[in-house]
């Protein structure tokens, strides 16, 4: 006998989509992890909701150089404190400067570099 | 053997009314508070200093997916202003010409815009790595955009999801459909592929 049943296997995949971490995140937010927890500090979530808002996609993505890739910026604290990826705006004149660290490591200990949230689908596999 | 019975009968129903409340819960509200979204740290002081989704996304103008906001229409509504540039010496380049693909398939016609597109996005994004300038000069395949490949890159991710099929497959092909509109209504400077 198969320790669940048919019928209430569907429910159980859709309700277990609610209880996966980072399910019920906003649409588009990255976690970034590739050094954080490793330096001692959360991983970094970054809201992209909140930053189009704020800038349109070319600035990051073309002004900046971040790749469109989640976890291909190879990039590290020293370089925001030069003025190079998020530090072109988080210097404390655009937006907050880079010594609020907790402002944006502010994540769950233990996830993995991705882009989390997916109102509909569960995202792209190669994310 | 009836206890054991009676048993399994009561773990199986505990299991489907913990999937379906867990699916109650997650389809309830549109925007999820910053300290439950399972992504925060509750103790992290940036869940009570930075702005709420809900705050900011239920002042546009509204959409059923993705971050249930149309972005392009909040966009030239004027709701929001982002950015174009930082750095003073950055051309913004927004280019206004429609492009039809998919002409040979089963489903309707993509329209594929390109000023919504550079609206957000500059040329270098898409061009020439991701796809190829000219027209018709790239293969899509719907499988690998399924992957996040190619439209997948960005549709799935942070622009609206592959499940909104009719928004990019938006022009009807003719003879198709319960009531195919002939001629196809190719939109003003669309770019036919070779």
């Amino acid at each position: 006998m198969a320790l669940i049943p048919g019928r209430f296997v569907l429910p159980l995949l859709i309700g277990l989509a609610g209880v996966i971490p980072g399910a019920s995140a906003e649409y588009g937010d990255v976690v970034l992890n590739r050094r954080a927890e490793k330096e001692g500090v959360r991983p970094v979530i970054f809201p992209h909701w909140f930053h189009r808002i704020r800038f349109r996609c070319k600035v990051c993505h073309a002004e900046l150089g971040f790749k469109m890739r989640v976890g291909s910026n190879d990039f590290k604290m020293s370089d925001i404190v030069d003025g190079k990826f998020c530090g072109a705006c988080h210097n404390g004149d655009i937006a907050w400067a880079p010594d609020r660290c907790d402002l944006c490591h502010s994540g769950k200990r233990g996830l993995p570099t991705g882009i989390f949230g997916g109102h509909e689908t569960g995202g792209p596999g190669r994310w | 053997m009836q206890e054991s019975i009676s048993r399994a009968k009561f773990s199986r129903a505990l299991l489907a009314i913990v999937g379906l409340a867990c699916c109650v819960a997650a389809g309830a509200a549109d925007w999820t508070p910053l300290r439950e979204d399972g992504i925060h740290d509750p103790r992290s002081p940036a869940v009570k200093q930075k702005q709420e989704p809900a705050e900011a996304l239920s002042k546009l103008t509204p959409d059923t997916a993705g971050n249930m906001v149309r972005w392009v229409q909040s966009l030239e509504k004027g709701e929001i202003n982002p950015r174009a540039s930082i750095r003073p010496d950055t051309k913004i380049r927004v280019y206004d010409s429609d492009v039809l693909l998919n002409l040979q398939g089963g489903m309707p016609i993509v329209r594929f815009p390109h000023r919504q597109h550079t609206l957000w996005l500059d040329c270098s994004n898409c061009h020439d790595e991701l796809f190829k300038a000219e027209t018709g000069a790239t293969k899509f395949s719907m499988l690998k955009i399924l992957e996040g490949e190619q439209c997948g890159q960005c549709h799935g991710a942070v622009s609206f999801p592959l499940t909104e099929c009719f928004r990019c497959h938006s022009v009807a092909r003719p003879g198709r459909g319960p009531k195919p509109s002939l001629p196809i209504p190719i939109p003003a400077g669309a770019v036919p592929p070779k």
